[in-house]
């Protein structure tokens, strides 16, 4: 028989890979699944193995130089890598501040008004949602639960400011789940959208401490540091009530981070000074802005002063807007 | 402060009452205001230029009055009462042969007349949203706003208006549709009118046509459009909706021809320059942004802190030509310059920057051509004042050939 090549180790041409010489083989010739998987996985090994030693030596030659030892390099994150967002506030800014003085909030942050807000779902909601309304009411004080009864939110708008409310929240449902949220400031001020995703009641949390009381927690929000991070970090702020209870040790958090914003709501108590025991109460959920809209809630003819376009926004990993 | 009013090229007014003015070659932007008597009743309604030289700026705010700023100078040299705030803001400003036309939301046109207290007024109907002159018919303003059709009126006979749009033909369903004019403009070189609605509907009429329905509807998008802008070449326009959206859209056939990306807020303000293919938008994203209109890109983008209202670009600020000359040329041969005293100077021609404050070039100044990339770093030869208008003019048509 004429002798055909060797098909066991396929050689490849030196010249197309380039820098390989002498010349390897590459998994992708090997027809055989079975024996394509042996070979993969025996390469991983190999490169785990060689990972490992070489942090192995690298951890050794930290050892060695002991004090001498070069600090170590700060791990890449993404928000480490984060574009740098030209309108992050800046605290001294005259502009901004006037800006800010003087918007759709500074009745409360005035003094002048105190937060009441009312609850509502989309119509006929279902029981998880409804349970989350309920929460939702004994975490944010002076909030009243309404069901939804099928009216129009335009006609809802002017009937709350009649009866002095400053805030409507409307929890959206969708297959039996609260999906969306929108929080609209009442007299004229802006409504929010947002996504609402990861929604867990007191009932699913695990070492929960028992339900909150009535006392007006701490608000705690972190990280929303974009002139339009401000304004929705604001809007979260006036939700609560001016003067919290430090006696009722509850706090109500709003970490924004990569244009997620989680909500928690704890119990702390200090053990001694450096110490701190914190219980989770209280439902939580993840929200995410979807559109910030000038004025009471108008979809179709209200100007929006944000929107979030996917493709426009979401093209670079390390680009955030809140 | 009067330096720095003369860099700028593009004016913005904010929704806190500061008037910026940008520099786009320095890539600044300066505030014209006084910071301790800000207050929000100055909120900048429409902006619009005092003279045609476009020396001054007058700006119209929430409280009724309508400020002259003067770009040469740096400050506001006049302020006078135009209105209080019940009659609502204004929705147009213009200049006539000296005497200033305000429009407010309530329908009260004010003819002022310089010095002398005795206005003309006309009243155009409630619910005004824009109020628009023809540049080429200083004495026709249209106007219009919710369930107010658009008006054509002439100041000279102010009784009755010359054209009123009649609304189109009831929809599919027989429905009366409703009226909402947003904004206006008149194209040149002709007497058409174009309109847009917040029933996202851009309409030409022609009031010398006999009929008063719209020459040409089409329909843009879902949302409320905002404002629009002629751009240089006719039989197109650019319209901004709440969304964000910019739109160039063909007049010929009402098709879209492109979309503008970028603005995440609605769009508050749109001009386009006169003779550049460049548009300016501004919106309550709080930023600036400078398109240009051929290959629909971004070419600046400017934050400013607060919401922002209207925009003016000015027409006569050559800065503006520098951001047409693209950034990568094909190979051209080096060319020799001449200059007066006939010297040659070979430089590669890669791209020209031309900074002069006043055309044309037979004026008294000198006007001095740089060469390089569009960063200017290239060797700069000047050529001499005293240089003949036939010497100077050959290299400058050059340049607008090269582009």
């Amino acid at each position: 028989m004429s002798p055909g090549p060797n098909f066991d180790i396929p050689q490849e041409e030196s010249e197309s890979a380039g820098s390989s010489f002498p010349p390897t083989f590459s998994l992708s010739t090997i027809k055989n699944k079975q024996r394509r998987h042996l070979m993969f996985m025996k390469l991983k090994q190999e490169k785990r193995k060689q990972k490992l030693e070489l942090r192995k030596k690298r951890k050794k030659e930290r050892d060695a130089l002991g004090d001498k030892a070069p600090p170590k390099d700060v791990p890449k994150t993404i928000e480490n890598q984060r574009v740098y967002d030209e309108t992050t506030v800046d605290p001294e800014d005259e502009e901004v501040a006037f800006d800010e003085g003087t918007d759709e909030f500074s009745a409360y942050f005035n003094k002048l008004t105190n937060p009441k807000v009312l609850i509502t779902t989309s119509d006929r909601p279902r029981g998880r949602t409804v349970r989350f309304c309920e929460q939702l009411a004994t975490v944010i004080p002076n909030a009243h639960v309404y069901y939804r009864r099928g009216l129009a939110l335009k006609r809802i708008i002017p009937q709350c400011v009649s009866r002095n409310f400053t805030y409507l929240m409307v929890i959206n449902e969708d297959r039996k789940v609260p999906n969306g949220m929108v929080l609209c400031h009442l007299p004229d001020g802006p409504t929010a959208h947002f996504k609402v995703s990861s929604v867990r009641l007191r009932k699913e949390m695990k070492r929960r401490g028992k339900d909150p009381t009535e006392h007006h927690p701490e608000v705690i929000l972190n990280n929303f540091s974009t002139r339009l991070g401000h304004s929705i970090g604001r809007m979260f702020a006036a939700l609560f009530p001016h003067d919290p209870h430090f006696v009722g040790r509850q706090v109500a958090t709003f970490h924004n981070q990569r244009d997620f914003i989680f909500f928690r709501f704890h119990r702390y108590i200090f053990k001694n000074e450096k110490r701190v025991g914190i219980q989770e109460l209280g439902p939580r959920f993840t929200l995410k802005l979807r559109s910030l809209q000038k004025g009471t809630f108008d979809s179709k003819f209200g100007e929006y002063e944000w929107v979030h376009k996917r493709h426009e926004m979401d093209s670079s990993r390390r680009k955030f807007h809140l | 402060m009067a330096v720095k009013s003369q860099l700028c090229s593009v004016w913005v007014g904010s929704e806190t009452g500061i008037l910026k003015g940008v520099s786009l070659s320095k890539k600044q932007a300066f505030n014209f205001c006084e910071m301790s008597c800000l207050t929000r009743d100055q909120e900048v309604c429409t902006m619009a230029w005092g003279d045609p030289h476009e020396t001054e700026v007058l700006i119209g705010c929430l409280n009724g009055r309508v400020k002259t700023f003067s770009t040469e100078k740096g400050i506001f040299t006049e302020s006078r009462e135009c209105g209080d705030l019940s009659q609502g803001r204004f929705t147009g400003l213009a200049v006539m042969d000296s005497s200033l036309i305000t429009c407010v939301e309530s329908g009260l046109l004010k003819v002022w007349n310089e010095g002398s207290s005795n206005t003309a007024e006309i009243n155009v109907g409630t619910g005004v949203c824009r109020m628009r002159q023809n540049p080429s018919q200083r004495h026709h303003v249209a106007t219009g706003g919710k369930e107010n059709p658009l008006k054509l009126w002439d100041l000279q006979r102010p009784d009755k208006s010359i054209f009123t749009a009649k609304n189109v033909a009831n929809d599919w369903l027989d429905l009366r549709v409703p009226v909402w004019v947003r904004d206006i403009a008149f194209i040149q070189d002709s007497n058409k009118i174009v309109t847009c609605t917040g029933h996202h509907q851009v309409r030409v009429y022609d009031p010398s046509s006999p009929q008063r329905r719209p020459v040409l509807e089409t329909q843009y998008g879902e949302y409320p459009l905002t404002t629009l802008s002629l751009p240089a070449d006719q039989a197109s326009v650019v319209v901004g909706n709440t969304h964000g959206q910019l739109a160039i859209l063909d007049l010929r056939k009402g098709l879209v021809r492109g979309c503008i990306k970028g603005l995440a807020g609605g769009v508050r303000g749109l001009q386009c320059h006169p003779s550049l293919p460049v548009l300016a938008s501004c919106g309550l994203d709080r930023f600036l942004r400078v398109h240009s209109l051929k290959d629909r890109t971004l070419q600046h983008k400017v934050y400013m802190k607060s919401r922002l209202n209207c925009v003016l670009l000015s027409s006569r600020d050559l800065e503006l030509l520098w951001l047409h000359i693209p950034q990568s040329w094909p190979a051209k041969p080096k060319l020799p310059l001449i200059t007066k005293r006939g010297v040659c100077a070979f430089f590669g021609v890669q791209g020209l920057y031309i900074s002069g404050s006043n055309l044309p070039v037979s004026s008294q100044s000198s006007v001095s051509c740089k060469a390089g990339t569009a960063d200017p770093g290239g060797p700069e030869v000047t050529v001499p004042a005293s240089a003949p208008a036939w010497k100077i003019l050959p290299w400058l048509l050059l340049a607008v050939w090269w582009n």
